[in-house]
């Protein structure tokens, strides 16, 4: 069964799902739940730490510790299962919202606060966790992976890339041609489009007359849509995308149906443009309660479980938000560095220049 | 006389042009409900109508292409550009098509398209959102580029941008955005100053200190600084970046023999150069010291945490001006 009755009745039709709302397991004929208890529980793990730190980086932001925060909230089991289905091998491509994904490359929280606090653009290297840079100029990532993909292919290496976008982004030019290059380069490359309903202000409508799984056929591969707030499915449907990849099959296109269920940053101000209401539904399809209804259900696990997990929640945002403090502001000195890799003597000059400038004020100052 | 921030006179100077005139469209991302990140669009869509105020599909080079076709079927569109670091997915439209096709067509073609970039940093956002593109875009034949730095110009300068049968490049400056000022919205346009005229927005006679967008306001304050030390230094609002206006600015050198440039965006290959370039050439008997530029470094924008340290401050902006006293 692809289709789950309760989703109601504006529900996508083809939208693979393996846990409802509810809790409860669904079959589908082409894929299988294969998860142990254990899997599951980390799963949960997963699904409730990045939550607590994205909660975390949102009050950091409110406290003027941050500029800015994008939110995950809702978007967890889009996150966490699409990253779990991850290889060490494979590369991670992400926008500036994967947070979830970040957590499963083993990436430190605290590292991705750097760009929104404003000390550094990213300020981690892709090659240790595999997991790129965050961009944030809409769909740009989509071609770096494809080029990434394309030198895997070279290597004969046994891994495939996956790059995350969003669905305004599925209007970009770059995300279009990386689709073209990925499919006529039968490229080991996993599209990953979190359809969060919203690009900021504008619904799907505004990018799309047809689900966007749909337009991965006339790119001449295929496209899935799964249902983005089950873990199970997101898991599922991306390990078997990325194994097709690895095994040269090419790319897949997996749309993630998912909802933003903060604004889109923590600048912006969603009651302008949307009802409250939509987000009270979608409250019900919460990727976290589901699988605490599966565990408890099927007494998998124990108060004593949940009471765990959450206290090592607290923990995390606790130090989180400590060593967020902690971050220091860069010197003004860095901002010379790591420009090339060779001497370049206009920024040696500009570099020298600026700090005689900066020196004076101490003259003055002593 | 209304008060008015530069955002809400943006946003009567669009209203008024879309009320004189049937064919002039807002384009953008999230220029409807939302009324644009700045909410410079406000209220437009509600008044105007989905088919004047388009909430655009996220695609830059899309919105600037279409906007050419638009305009090729007798429209006016004015484009919004969420970020100055976003304008270059249309960079190609821009310069290989929106600046190049009335000439090609030997004039048969007008398009009057007004693209609007907010500007410059200073407000503490992540990167692509603080940068300072004119340059690529002056360097571009076949656009006007100009830039306004207060609500009185953003309120006249983006109409006659929009009745200007030529594609303008309009930079507004983002960290300005609040400021207030009085605007006469019954104003006659066609007895305001043109668009394409520099404005001398402090009288002085030491040293002429230019300066456009954002850092006109940071330029009257070093003048106001300098006074305390007895230097008397004009500023002069450049508005105008292709063309430039240079007559206003040579009358000025030739009349204080020292200049200092400053803008945002770096020093290197900046509009300061060509300034430096077209002084040094039509004033050369009348300096008495090199012409002076101050501006970012040759580094991408900085993390916002350092962005105080890229951007020429008022500190900067003086000692450029004290730096001409030296010869
Ligand atoms: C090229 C470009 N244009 C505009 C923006 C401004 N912008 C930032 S996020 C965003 C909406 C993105 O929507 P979507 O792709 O659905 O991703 P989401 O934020 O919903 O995760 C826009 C327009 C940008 N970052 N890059
Ligand atoms: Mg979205």
């Amino acid at each position: 069964m692809t289709v789950d009755a309760s989703r109601g009745a504006d529900a996508p039709p083809e939208l693979v799902q393996l846990l409802t709302p509810e809790g409860e397991l669904v079959e589908h004929p082409d894929y299988e739940f294969d998860l142990t208890a254990e899997d599951v529980k980390s799963l949960y793990r997963d699904l409730v730490l990045v939550r607590r730190v994205d909660l975390e980086a949102v009050a950091l932001q409110r406290q003027g510790e941050l500029g800015i925060w994008a939110s995950l909230l809702g978007q967890e089991a889009a996150q966490i299962g699409s990253g779990r289905a991850l290889t060490e091998q494979d590369m991670a491509f992400p926008t500036y919202r994967e947070h979830g994904v970040a957590w499963c490359r083993g990436v430190d929280p605290v590292k991705l606060l750097g760009l929104f606090r404003g000390v550094n653009h990213g300020g981690w290297d892709p090659a240790e966790h595999n997991f790129h840079l965050y961009t944030i100029v809409i769909g740009s990532q989509t071609l770096h992976a494809t080029g990434y993909a394309m030198g895997i292919q070279r290597d004969g290496a046994e891994a495939a890339t996956i790059v995350y976008f969003g669905d305004g982004a599925t209007s970009q030019g770059d995300v279009n041609e990386s689709f073209i290059w990925a499919s006529v380069f039968n490229a080991p490359v996993v599209f990953f489009c979190q359809n969060n309903q919203w690009a900021i202000s504008e619904p799907l409508e505004k990018q799309s007359r047809i689900p966007l799984y749909r337009r991965a056929s006339g790119f001449g591969f295929p496209g899935v849509r799964v249902d983005g707030n089950d873990v199970f499915a997101c898991l599922a449907v991306t390990k078997k995308a990325l194994q097709a990849a690895r095994e040269g099959q090419g790319p897949t296109l997996i749309e993630a149906f998912t909802y933003r269920m903060g604004a889109h940053t923590t600048s912006d101000d969603p009651t302008r443009y949307r009802l409250e209401t939509e987000l009270e539904a979608w409250k019900l399809k919460d990727p976290i309660e589901r699988v605490k209804a599966y565990l408890f259900k099927n007494e998998l696990a124990d108060q004593e479980f949940f009471d765990r997990i959450e206290a090592e929640a607290a923990e995390l945002g606790k130090s989180v938000r400590t060593r967020c403090l902690e971050m220091p502001d860069p010197d003004p000195m860095e901002m010379f560095e790591h420009v090339y890799a060779h001497p370049h003597v206009l920024l040696a000059e500009e570099r020298a220049q600026f700090a005689d400038y900066l020196a004076g004020f101490e003259e003055e100052v002593a | 006389m209304t008060q008015l921030t530069l955002a809400r006179a943006i946003n009567a100077g669009l209203r008024r042009a879309m009320e004189e005139d049937p064919k002039v469209l807002v384009m953008g991302e999230d220029v409807g409900k939302l009324g644009g990140v700045f909410r410079v669009t406000d209220g437009l869509q509600k008044d105007f109508g989905e088919d004047r105020v388009i909430d655009t599909p996220l695609a830059e080079s899309g919105i600037v292409g279409t906007a050419i076709g638009l305009a090729l079927r007798g429209f006016r569109p004015v484009c919004e550009i969420q970020f100055d670091g976003f304008v270059f997915p249309a960079a190609d439209q821009i310069i290989t098509q929106l600046a190049k096709m009335p000439m090609r067509s030997l004039g048969a073609i007008r398009l009057p398209i007004v693209v609007r970039i907010p500007c410059g940093g200073g407000i503490g956002a992540v990167e692509h959102h603080s940068e300072s593109p004119e340059a690529y875009f002056t360097h571009t034949a076949g656009l006007r580029v100009v830039a306004c730095a207060n609500p009185v110009d953003a309120y006249t300068m983006l109409q006659q941008a929009i009745r200007s049968d030529d594609p303008v490049i309009f930079f507004e400056p983002k960290r300005r955005y609040w400021e207030k000022a009085e605007v006469d919205l019954e104003m006659d346009l066609a007895a305001a100053m043109p668009f394409d005229r520099a404005s001398v927005v402090r009288q002085g006679s030491d040293v002429t200190l230019l300066a456009y967008g954002p850092m006109v306001k940071t330029a009257l304050e070093a003048a106001v600084a300098a006074e305390e030390d007895g230097r008397s230094v004009e500023v002069i609002d450049l508005r105008t970046l292709s063309p430039l206006d240079t007559a206003t600015i040579f009358d000025s050198v030739r009349k204080t023999g020292r200049c200092v440039v400053a803008h945002e965006a770096p020093v290197y290959s900046g509009l300061g150069g060509e300034i430096a370039a077209r002084v040094t050439e039509a004033c050369f008997y009348h300096l008495e010291a090199p012409v002076l530029r101050v501006g970012g470094f040759s580094t991408p924008y900085p993390p916002s945490r350092l962005e105080e340290h890229y951007l020429p401050d008022l500190d900067r902006v003086l000692d450029a001006v004290d730096r001409t006293f030296a010869y």
